[in-house]
Formats: C-alpha cells, structure tokens, sequence
C-alpha cells in the first residue's frame, strides 16, 4: 500500500485504527522526496532525524490512545516560520545560517499535537514575488509540469503537497502567496482573517498584511489544520482574542439559499486567460446547481488596489527588513572596519535583487517629502478597499474570482519584468488590504493542464463559510483527486 | 514619473544598501516604472478618508505587568556573527 499519497484525514483515521504507524507513513514520505525532489525542489533543509523521532513519539501518543487529529501527521514548513533548531532562511542568502532558538507560536500548536515536521520548504525570498523564481537558494518546479513555476511566494509549500512530499503545509500569505501557488498546483490554500493565526516567530515581510495558513490536498484538511493552528496569542499584539470555531463542523452543510457575489470589475479586468475564464464560469454553475444564489457586486476601487499595495507592502518591508545588519544573526561582512561599511556590505551581499528593490521603493516611499504622496494616499485608498468589501458583503456572503488571471508561468518568464509580476496579483490582494480570508480550491485545468483555483473570500473571521463552500464544491467535483505524474 | 541614478543612490544610502552602477542603472528605470504605476492612485479622491493602517481596528494590547522568564544572553546571541563577553560586536564607531 502507498502511504505518502494519503491525506490528512485520510491518515489520520488509519492512524488511530492502527492499520499504519506514523513511522512508516513519515518514511513513506521521505522516500518519497528522495525519489522526486530531485526533480522538483521544493526543500531547502530536511529534517529526517528529528521527523522520525517525532514519528515515534506520535506512535507512542497513539498506542496510549491520546492521539489528536494532527498526531503522526507529516508537514513541511514555509521556510520563513521559525523553527526550533532547524535551519529557517527566507530562503536568502542573509539568513544562510540561521537557526532560531525558539518555535514559532504555529510550530509549537503543531508540536503540541504531535505532528511531524518534515523539512522546510523554498519560496520567494522574504515571500517577495510569485513564482518561487526569487529563492536565493533554488528554482522550484510545478509538479504538474517541471517547465513552470509553482507559483510563488508559498511554491515550495504548494508543490511539496501536490507532490505528495508532505500531507500538508504551512505557508503565510501577504498579497496572495498561499492561494496563488495553491491556485497553480492544484491544492487548497487558505489565507485566514487577519489576526486569527498568530504571527510569532513568522519573520515579518508586512506586518500590517502577512497571515500563516494552510495549504493542502482537500478542504478537509484545510479544516483540521486550521483547528490546529487558530487562535488569539499573546505574543502577537496583533491577534485577535475571537471565539474559533470547529471549522470541521460545517463543512457538509447545504449551500442552498447562500448568496455569491461576483464582482463584476474583476470580471471585466483585461488579460483573464480564456481556461480559466472558462473553468470559473463551470465553476460558478457548479455553485448555482447546489442552490447558490449569484448576486451582481460592485468592488468600484479594484483597480486600485495592486497599486495601493505596491506602496504599502514594500514600506513596511523597508522598514522590518532593516533588523537584518549583520549584528545579531545571519551574514556579515568581517572585512570592514566601518560600522555603516559593515551594514552596507552586509545587506547587499545577503539580499538577492528582487528585496533589494523593494527595499529602494519602500524606503522612497517613506522618504520625506513622499510620504504624503505615496505611502498616506495607499493607506487612504486601503480604508475605500475595506468600505467596497463591507459594502459588498451585505448582499452577500462570499466572493467569487479566479485566483490570478493565468495559469503558472513558464521559469524565467517574468524575472525581467516586475511590474507584470505584480499585476497578476490582483484578485488576490485585496483580501489581505482588508483583513479578510480568501480560500483557493482546484476548479479545473487549462489545455495544457496546468491548475486553475478558484478564489473564495468571506467576511471578517468567517472562514467556516469559506470552507463549507469549498467543500460542497469539491464534492461535486473530481479536479482535488487529480495528482500530477512525476 | 521619472527617478534619477542619484535619487536611488541616496536612497540605497538611507537603506543602508550599496548598488553598483549598472544596478542603479536598472533599478532607476524599474523603480520608475512601478512609480509611474503607483501615481495612477492620484485619480482617487482621498479627501477626508482616514488612512488604514491595520485592516482590523486594534487598540493597543497591554498585558498585566508581571515578570515572564526571558531567553537570556546565551539564546539571544546565539546566531551572532561576532560576541564577547554577552555582547553583540560592532566595528569601533567611537575614536
């Protein structure tokens, strides 16, 4: 029997039944990624020793019958989330070295329920880009065809799922980095509300946007690891002390009577690929043939939007990346004799080029005498996003788009054009302007079969309705149980 | 909108980064782009709109004041290029 293609809760059950132990099943799946990593990297650091010791405790957990719905369960890590003694580089060169002496607050929620932590996996450096391509490290492929990119920031997070070289992940989402790659490998992603999942020990790209969610093979196990990792932390002054709910619980209810908006400037946004065009519409009277309502939306700043975002996200990225000096972790140039020398050297030898010029439009941004022009006019037109999306949501109770406009670049399509890069992140970020969650769930393929998601967003802290919907869609369709051949 | 190779250079030195000249060069020309991109928020009008910072309105989070056990020094210098005696180490920056 194969054991690494299983999912979460699929596993779990033939945990606790004792058909599988969580060795076997871990060593499944790092046979697994010796086999086919090689092909498409989307690992920067294993963690073989410890996953197997963690499998065995998970053994030892259930054996003695207190296994809970993650114990025994293989993930990999987005390599930007803190990690108790285990390598964590943002997948830059600054960072190279780095091994935190702590867990993140989501690392410990996982360890706490015996979960096995596989390895951490490859992204956009610092999150910053689409498509994987700016990891200081290595170029992730897309599992359903090794020419294209994973997307990006979460593509190593997305592809080692696809893969089967984990049963799920953990990615964060800042403009779009856990749905767009989720969107182009054929996963589901979630980016919860802004402040339901603590950000402590998450290295800060922009504070005021970045969110940890889950990517995985079904909205099943979207649902349990959101269980899992939920919740208000001290440790973040930015979570939100907000009841969390059973998101397993509401999963098969009807859908009938429920209202989805379409908003109609995202339909009429130029350059939405045909496909996916195509796949959103059959998607749309999936919905309807379940008893949805579609309602006509007016989100009239969308176009804005990319934008705004491009003012605000890089501001905050020039101001939380400057901690990286070389003085208290990651590279250093030992040459220089001069402190501001030292800083200089340090930071552009360790930032690759993509943070580098975030780094310049952020910090022009902020600048005196541009900050009124830029950074206050974003923030301005972030408030008239957020009253669009309160608008929209009283009359109704999801939005529905396509996640990005095309299927998964080619490797090397975009690098030299990053205005076109940031472009196809338009449906995607909105939600993190707002603070509200969005899903990514597989709604179909193109004629080269590369994945396309749809995009599900909701109301403030209303991930249940989100996932229930996902999860009437997905048992209507069969695109989840597709697996790319590798 | 056009930045100049020296506006980027004043601001790489504001960000503590150094580029070379065919680097400025490019991201002069990149920077642009994107800024010129940026400017069309100067069709919006903004005027009385409150400025978001936090999508969520969140008031400042205190906690009660009691003594939690820190990392101490060995954690906290742990990943340090350069220490002594429980402190991080700088080039000398006084005479």
């Amino acid at each position: 029997m194969t054991l690494y293609n299983l999912s979460i809760h699929d596993a779990a059950e033939r945990l606790r039944k004792k058909e599988i132990s969580s060795r076997e099943l871990t060593l499944s799946v790092l046979e697994r990624i010796a086999k086919t990593d090689t092909k498409v990297k989307a690992y920067i650091t294993l963690n073989e020793d410890q996953a197997l010791a963690q499998a065995d405790q998970a053994d030892q957990a259930i054996s003695k019958g207190i296994a809970r719905p993650l114990t025994g369960i293989p993930l990999s890590i987005k390599d930007l989330i803190c990690t108790q003694g285990l390598l964590t580089t943002c997948a830059s060169k600054i960072l190279e070295n780095f091994v935190p002496t702590y867990d993140a607050t989501v690392i410990e929620k996982l360890k706490a329920q015996g979960a096995v932590i596989l390895g951490k996996v490859n992204m956009d450096e610092f999150a910053m880009g689409s498509t994987t391509e700016h990891s200081g490290f290595k170029i992730t492929a897309n599992p359903w065809n090794l020419d294209h990119t994973p997307g990006g920031s979460s593509g190593g997070s997305a592809a080692s799922v696809a893969a089967d070289m984990c049963l799920g992940s953990l990615g964060s989402d800042t403009g779009g980095s856990i749905r767009q790659p989720a969107s182009h490998c054929s996963v589901v992603g979630l980016k919860p509300t802004y402040g339901r999942v603590s950000r402590y020990g998450l290295v800060a790209f922009a504070s005021s946007l970045d969110q940890i969610g889950p990517l995985t093979k079904n909205v099943k196990d979207c649902a349990l690891m959101m269980n899992a990792i939920a919740g208000y932390d001290p440790k973040d002054s930015t979570s939100v002390n907000e009841c969390v709910p059973d998101f397993t619980a509401t999963l098969t209810q009807s859908i009938k009577g429920k209202k989805i908006g379409i908003p109609r400037e995202y339909f009429s946004t130029e350059g939405i690929d045909p496909d996916v065009k195509n796949s959103i519409d059959q998607a749309l009277d999936t919905l309807k043939s379940l008893g949805a309502q579609c309602v006509d939306i007016s989100l009239p700043h969308t176009p804005y939007a990319v934008a705004a975002y491009y003012v605000i996200a890089p501001s905050e990225a020039s101001s939380n990346l400057a901690r990286f000096d070389g003085v208290k972790y990651g590279i250093r140039d030992m040459e220089q004799t001069e402190l501001v020398d030292m800083y200089k050297k340090s930071r552009s030898r360790g930032f690759g080029l993509e943070v580098q010029r975030r780094i310049i439009i952020g910090t022009y941004a902020l600048s005196s005498g541009y900050y009124d022009a830029y950074y206050k006019k974003a923030s301005q037109v972030r408030t008239l996003i957020i009253r669009d999306f309160k608008a929209a949501f009283e009359s109704c109770d999801i939005l529905i788009s396509p996640v990005s406009p095309s299927p998964a670049s080619i490797i090397g399509q975009h690098s030299e054009d990053p205005l076109k890069m940031y472009l196809s992140d338009i449906f995607t970020i909105s939600a993190n302007m707002a603070g509200i969650p969005g899903l990514s769930v597989p709604c179909g393929f193109n004629q080269m079969g590369l994945p396309v998601g749809l995009h599900l967003m909701g109301r403030h802290f209303d991930e249940a309705t989100l996932l229930n919907v996902a999860h009437c869609f997905e048992s209507a369709t069969d695109f989840h149980t597709k697996r790319p051949s590798l | 909108m056009k930045i100049s190779a020296k506006e980027v250079q004043n601001v790489a030195e504001l960000a503590r980064l150094e580029l070379d000249e065919a680097l400025t060069a490019k991201l002069a020309d990149q920077i642009g782009s994107i800024l010129n991109y940026v400017d069309t928020l100067k069709k919006v009008d903004t005027t009385g709109v409150p400025p978001t910072n936090h999508a969520l309105s969140l008031s400042n989070a205190f906690r009660e004041d009691v003594v939690v056990p820190s990392p101490g020094t060995d954690k906290a210098l742990a990943n340090a290029p350069l220490k002594e005696n429980g402190c991080f180490v700088v080039p000398k920056i006084v005479g």
